[in-house]
């Protein structure tokens, strides 16, 4: 079996996002740049598959700058097995990725896809889901637990409200959450090897595939700052609050 | 010129970090008020390959240079594992070098790949109570007797001497009196700390408790011929070669404690609220704080040009020695002003500053002290008469 992962280059969890003056976007130069933690779950998800001896060859896509050939090094010290990037200094949006994957599914036919289900720098959510549509494959997403059984796949989804688990008939696209495990750190030799797997670079035009934005972003402002709160001294005083500044009860 | 560290490099910064995220403030501040050997620490480095960081590919090492194993060490102290964590694993990383430069073929077999795979541990046995940094007057004795060297004599500040199974150790092979120079006729042993005739005495000391410093006794050790690296007389000069690389990693890690106390003091100072402004508004607090962050990053800078020197092949002993005593100096004055940043909090363990200022002794007194590097640059650089 054939996993295909896409792994997205995204400004680092631990690093605090700044607007650019200009309001066109988020600050990334010199900023620490990393996996979308998401796809971490998914690259670890496809290689204890593999490890299990269920999957044969992972393979992780990246989609964007040059620099997103490190984030697939990422996912092959981690142990995927090769990498393909598509480089692009266009400003990729979910349906364009979406239908580079699709035309990078036409190439490699994966039995598989594991994605994050969102990436944290815009939080669509909705790359998963669109491919799914544009393959007409079945998706299991917010995934956190993933079985293979025969040609099919059992995955639990998280929903609101709890848990739901759905059969899908292979090949298929699974997205996953939080839970769905722990992604392992890369070891030293795994670094090493790393540098020497594949990474077959291809642009959009390879694929026949216009990447050109269908969205217009007008302004990208900072969420306003949080007020300070009251503190309130007993309940009578929350309660009279609630009433006569509030006004909700 | 590319002063920026390149993407693989970055990679193993990150991969080690991650891994120290493990192993928070909690656990380094327990090791700090009851000791014990960090050993899960240890073997967690051990487990993803990276005590081989610097050994040859073919032993089971990353082949990797010194400047990767700086950056890691750095990493290391940088998270706040401090000396205690950096410390812990620091001999495998350089210690065994005149085992891979000088030793053969045999011996690198059976001595590189335990100590790569964190079976087992190491400890570097060179300085003496009656000889101090004046190391070729050292008087432990290895006698040859047959097939075996029988080692006298008598060993202090030995780090991990505790829970080391092995010991890279330095002995006077010929009495001092029939050598020419002083630096001829000691010998480079790798061997098994056999408990029975070597008495281990832990030396109660200021900081990092949980990686033990001792004074060693050898009463009657037999070291089979086998474990003699290179030629007898020669071990020296074998020592010396280590000599840099070891001064480079101590730098790095004084850098990474630096940068740790500073990350500290920074947002401790960002947070604190007095007289209604954050202290660090104030630029008595502020200014000392930029001039540790530009100490720290020359220290590092020069740190990386040394390593840099080492991997090409080029004479580093200036600059290794210039980057132990400036980072030495810079991540003290960072640890200090982190304390005094934090007021009277510096001075709670719960801060972890105050650790942190007891352990950044160690690289500005070891290996080599600060006035000792001074001697060496007005000697070697400027042509200085020898003063010492
Ligand atoms: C925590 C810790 C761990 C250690 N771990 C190890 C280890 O694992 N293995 C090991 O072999 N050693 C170890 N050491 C020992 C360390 O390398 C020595 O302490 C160091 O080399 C200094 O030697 P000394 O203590 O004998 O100082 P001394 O040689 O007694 O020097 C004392 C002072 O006098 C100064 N001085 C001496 N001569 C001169 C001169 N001519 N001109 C100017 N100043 C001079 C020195 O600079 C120093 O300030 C460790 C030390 C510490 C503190």
């Amino acid at each position: 079996m054939k996993i295909l992962v896409p792994v997205k280059r995204v400004v680092d969890y631990n690093v605090k996002v700044r607007v650019k003056s200009d309001g066109t976007g988020v600050e990334t130069a010199g900023v620490k740049m990393s996996m979308n933690p998401f796809d971490e779950i998914a690259v670890e998800e496809a290689v204890r598959l593999k490890e299990k001896g269920v999957a044969t060859e992972i393979v992780a896509v990246s989609m964007g700058v040059a620099a997103s050939a490190e984030t697939i090094r990422t996912a092959l010290a981690m142990g995927a097995d090769r990498g393909i990037l598509v480089e692009t200094d266009v400003d990729l949006q979910p349906l364009a990725v979406a239908k580079l994957l699709k035309a990078i599914v036409a190439k490699e036919a994966p039995n598989l896809i594991i994605m994050g289900k969102q990436a944290i720098d815009d939080d669509m959510s909705a790359t998963g889901q669109m491919l799914a549509a544009l393959l007409g494959w079945p998706q299991g997403t917010f995934a956190s637990k993933v079985a293979i059984e025969g040609d099919g796949v059992t995955v639990v989804r998280e929903v609101d409200g709890g848990l739901e688990t759905v059969a899908l008939t292979l090949p298929a696209i699974v997205t996953t959450d939080l839970r769905l495990n722990e992604p392992r750190y890369a070891s030293l030799p795994n670094i090493m090897k790393a540098r020497k797997k594949p990474i077959e670079t291809l642009k959009p035009a390879d694929l026949g595939v216009d990447p050109a934005p269908r969205l217009t972003v007008l302004t990208v402002a900072e969420p306003p700052k949080r007020q300070a709160g009251v503190k309130v001294g007993s309940v009578a005083e929350l309660v009279a609050k609630l009433k006569t500044e509030a006004k909700v009860i | 010129m590319d002063f920026a560290l390149t993407d693989a490099q970055e990679a193993l910064r990150e991969a080690v970090a991650r891994i120290c995220r493990g192993f928070g403030d909690e656990y380094w501040l327990e090791r700090d008020r009851h000791g014990g050997f960090p050993s899960d620490f240890h073997q967690a480095l051990a487990r993803d390959g990276w005590l081989g960081i610097c050994m040859p590919a073919e032993y089971g090492g990353a082949g990797l240079g010194l400047a990767e194993a700086a950056i890691m060490m750095q990493a290391i102290a940088e998270s706040g594992a401090g000396m205690s964590g950096a410390s812990a694993v620091h001999i495998n990383i350089f210690g065994l070098n005149p085992v891979v430069v000088f030793g053969s073929d045999a011996q690198k077999r059976r001595m590189l790949p335990p100590l790569i795979a964190g079976r087992e541990k190491a400890c570097f046995a060179v300085t003496e109570p009656n000889a101090g940094l004046d190391t070729t007057h050292l008087t432990t004795r290895a006698e040859k007797r047959g097939d075996r060297y029988v080692v006298n004599g008598q060993k202090v500040w030995i780090s991990t001497a505790q829970v080391a199974g092995k010991m890279l150790l330095l002995a006077r092979t010929t009495p001092i009196e029939q050598v020419r120079k002083s630096t001829q006729g000691l010998s480079l042993f790798y061997t098994t700390l056999d408990r029975s005739r070597v008495e281990v005495r832990e030396i109660e000391k200021m900081g990092r408790k949980s990686v033990d410093s001792n004074q060693v006794f050898f009463d009657g050790l037999e070291v089979p011929e086998d474990d003699l690296i290179g030629e007898e007389g020669r071990g020296f000069e074998y020592i010396l070669h280590g000599l840099n690389p070891e001064r480079v990693l101590i730098a790095a890690e004084a850098v990474g404690l630096g940068f740790a106390a500073l990350a500290r003091a920074t947002a401790y100072a960002k947070e604190r609220v007095v007289f209604g402004r954050p202290i660090g508004q104030n630029q008595a607090i502020q200014h000392p704080l930029a001039e540790n962050w530009m100490e720290l990053e020359a220290a590092r800078l020069m740190v990386m040009n040394a390593a840099w020197q080492y991997d090409t092949g080029r004479p580093c002993g200036a600059a290794a020695n210039a980057a132990k005593y400036l980072a030495g100096e810079a991540g003290f004055k960072a640890c200090q002003q982190a304390v005094m940043t934090h007021g009277g909090y510096g001075y709670a363990k719960e801060y972890h500053v105050e650790r942190f200022l007891r352990e950044v002794m160690i690289p500005r007194i070891a290996p080599v002290s600060p006035q000792l590097v001074l001697c060496y640059i007005a000697e070697r650089v400027l042509g200085l008469p020898k003063s010492y």
